[in-house]
């Protein structure tokens, strides 16, 4: 298949970019693709530690751009599964050490070996995002549902579509099905409404999600909690399958379900 | 619990007023115009005015306002005072 070189960006920092490229590229290389994961945050790295991979790193993208090692070498294999590659940035770099033609270039070279590129970007609207967009034809939005990070998504999206990066799709993270049910949290339904894009996936919040990051696991590997199924679901809907959305309405944890819990209904 | 009773009496639940104000920001977010393209919009604007009325071209101000569910252009421009009205206060002064 033609590779896709897809962005994982937010605008607004801590919504969970890092945690969904890590859980997408194992999703995607565990149905069989073969998947590189790039960290594309020169100077502050976590990638490798969200993956578990940070004990493994000997070169980095950098050391690839000033032609100390080859782009393989700087390749770290996950050995969990088959097929799935990280790509570290440089940690006490900054954010110029990396410019829009090197990652342009960088890209073309992984285009013939894989199918699938995921950029982790970086938070913000500078040069530091343009850079890691560069590379990538698609984009993958993550927001939460919050005022500030929806803001933030609307910005980035209207980014996106000027550099032409197609499709767009977004990613709500975080929700708490309990709060939205009380009123108390933006909908789905209502971030949709604000941000008028395609919806790919929506992440329910979940603490299996800290664990992973304690451990250095992605989710996808072998957890069954439901904030892994939203990520398998979203790599499904990446390869083109129709995935009903899930239905978290069903939440144990809300006020009503307590109460129909005591009353045995 | 209490959040719980509060929305029940206050009727306004935090995710509306999320929206509300989400809704609001964005409306300036997306159609902010940078300064210099403000200007521009004012020299056009001050050419076109000229042909009808007499404006006071230091006096005038231009900018995005935000009402209660818009944004608005909102354009203050002060037209001179005619010859004839201070011909009539010095008189009366």
């Amino acid at each position: 298949m033609a590779c896709r070189i897809i962005v994982i960006t937010s605008g607004k920092g801590g919504v969970g970019k890092t945690t969904t490229t890590a859980n997408l590229a194992v999703a995607l290389a565990n149905e069989g693709y073969r998947v590189v994961a790039i960290d594309g945050d020169v100077g502050l790295r976590n990638l490798d530690v969200i993956m578990g991979l940070e004990n493994r790193i000997v070169y980095t993208l950098v050391d690839v751009i000033e032609g100390t090692c080859r782009l393989n070498q700087a390749m770290i294999r996950d050995k969990r599964t088959e097929n799935l590659y990280m790509i570290p940035t440089a940690q006490s770099r900054t954010k110029d050490a990396v410019s829009a033609e090197q990652m342009l270039d960088i890209c073309g070279q992984l285009r013939k070996e894989f199918d699938f590129v995921l950029i982790d970007s970086p938070a913000g609207i500078e040069a530091g995002f343009r850079n890691a967009a560069a590379g990538a034809d698609e984009a993958l939005v993550v927001t939460t549902p919050e005022v500030s990070a929806v803001r933030d998504a609307d910005r980035i999206i209207g980014l996106l579509e000027s550099m032409e990066k197609a499709p767009i799709s977004l990613i709500i993270n975080r929700i708490k099905p309990d709060m939205v049910k009380r009123g108390d949290m933006l909908s789905t339904e209502d971030v949709l409404d604000i941000l008028a894009v395609d919806l790919i996936g929506v992440v329910p919040d979940d603490e299996s999600v800290v664990t992973s990051s304690n451990k250095g696991e992605p989710l996808t590997f072998s957890n069954s909690s439901r904030a892994t199924k939203a990520f398998l679901n979203i790599a499904k809907r990446i390869c083109g399958n129709e995935v009903p959305f899930m239905d978290l309405s069903d939440d144990q944890k809300g006020f009503f379900s307590s109460l129909k819990r005591i009353f045995g209904n | 619990m209490f959040d719980f009773l509060k929305n029940l009496f206050s009727g306004e639940k935090s995710g509306d007023v999320a929206k509300e104000r989400l809704q609001l920001v964005l409306i300036h977010d997306r159609n902010d115009i940078a300064p210099e393209k403000l200007e521009a919009l004012k020299v056009d604007m001050v050419s076109l005015l000229k042909k009808y009325l007499e404006i006071d071209e230091m006096g005038i101000r231009m900018e995005l306002e935000r009402r209660n569910k818009s944004v608005a252009l909102v354009a203050d421009i002060p037209l001179k005072s005619s010859q004839r009205q201070i011909r009539g206060r010095k008189k009366n002064g």
